[in-house]
């Protein structure tokens, strides 16, 4: 036997497992007609703010909604996002920063997707680990807080760019930052070419009726498919 | 920081390899790591030699290939290699109709294997 090393093609993706399970998700997302949207951001842009408001805001439009939040340690966010009186459910990951497919079915297990119109996946508050795992999730919205500072798409390119849609979150402080909201949009649209960017405010409520606009009518468009399907 | 079990997930796809092609141990494993795979390359690093203690893996050298991106523009149909991940619009028309079609991989292309039988067909 020879001791020399022989080299050995593989050509394996290492995260394959995980892209698998996320197809199988999105295609059972589809085939139940859920739309499903992730959200990611650092820690504390509001992301939790946000999403106990769409929550509350599209039940009392008539849409049946849900949510799933993961945390590294605690259950606040789900207690904060129960008030909606949508279903919640919490993952908590333990020491790990991002959710994975895996858990994400492991937490719909005991839930029938065919109740639900919206399920949002609120993943946990990091902008590096989150954009290598796919969750099956229709439209992944990135939220940036404004006095997190214009460039930080420019430092987190990744994540921005396998995101759909940029929510610029906490405008009510963007004068008191001196936010310059024209360098943001331009950093962003520089990470991810042609994405689409909203500016909201969970306190004053600005921006939030189109926001919830554009989400609805991507529920629009998957009721339209299902029917020329 | 998710690269370790990155690591772990690359250690576990190589010592099954090695086993089904009755290698004793891996000597390298080569990997290729794109711009946007949003795996800190250093921190790969680092957890590769920690998570490979104890396998057949033990002491190998992990030999990245780094992966520029390559952007795909829909209005004037022309591929890019891109400087910057800080900038991934079209730089020929401007144009923001564009998509990235290399520079996300994470995958495990060849192994070094010590030990292995020859390949009889």
């Amino acid at each position: 036997m020879s001791s020399t090393p022989r080299l050995v093609e593989v050509r394996q993706n290492v995260l394959k497992q995980n892209d698998v399970l996320a197809r199988a998700l999105r295609e059972q997302f589809e085939a139940q007609n859920v739309l499903v949207i992730s959200m990611v951001s650092t820690p504390g842009a509001g992301k939790t703010a946000l999403l106990e408001h769409t929550l509350t805001r599209l039940r009392h439009n008539g849409l049946r909604v849900a949510a799933l939040v993961g945390d590294l340690a605690t259950e606040n966010d789900a207690r904060r996002l129960a008030r909606s009186e949508a279903p919640v459910k919490q993952i908590v990951t333990g020491t790990i920063c991002h959710l994975d497919a895996e858990m994400v079915q492991r937490a719909l297990d005991d839930w029938n997707l065919d109740e639900l119109d919206i399920l949002f996946i609120e993943n946990v508050g990091n902008l590096v680990c989150p954009s290598s795992y796919d969750l099956g999730e229709r439209l992944r919205l990135v939220l940036m807080s404004v006095t997190e500072g214009e460039d930080k798409p420019l430092k987190y390119p990744t994540i921005f760019n396998t995101a759909d849609i940029a929510v610029i979150t906490k405008m009510d402080l963007a004068e008191a930052v001196d936010f310059d909201l024209v360098v943001a949009r331009q950093n962003i649209q520089a990470v991810r070419p042609g994405m689409s960017i909203m500016e909201v405010s969970v306190k004053t409520g600005s921006g939030i009726d189109g926001y919830l606009e554009v989400l609805t009518s991507k529920l629009d468009e998957r009721s339209a498919l299902m029917k020329t399907n | 920081m998710h690269e370790l079990s990155i690591a772990l997930s690359m250690i576990e796809m190589a010592n099954k390899e090695c086993a089904a092609r009755g290698g004793a141990r891996v000597s390298a494993l080569h990997l290729k790591l794109g711009s946007l795979s949003g795996v800190i390359k250093e921190a790969l690093q680092f957890s590769y030699e920690i998570a490979c203690q104890g396998t057949a893996l033990e002491g190998s050298t992990l030999i990245i290939e780094d992966v520029p991106v390559i952007i795909h523009c829909s209005t004037c149909e022309s591929n890019q290699l891109v400087e910057t991940v800080q900038d991934l619009r079209c730089s020929k028309c401007g144009g923001t109709n564009s998509h990235v079609t290399q520079g996300r991989e994470l995958e495990v292309v060849a192994l070094e294997l010590e030990g292995a039988k020859a390949v009889v067909s």
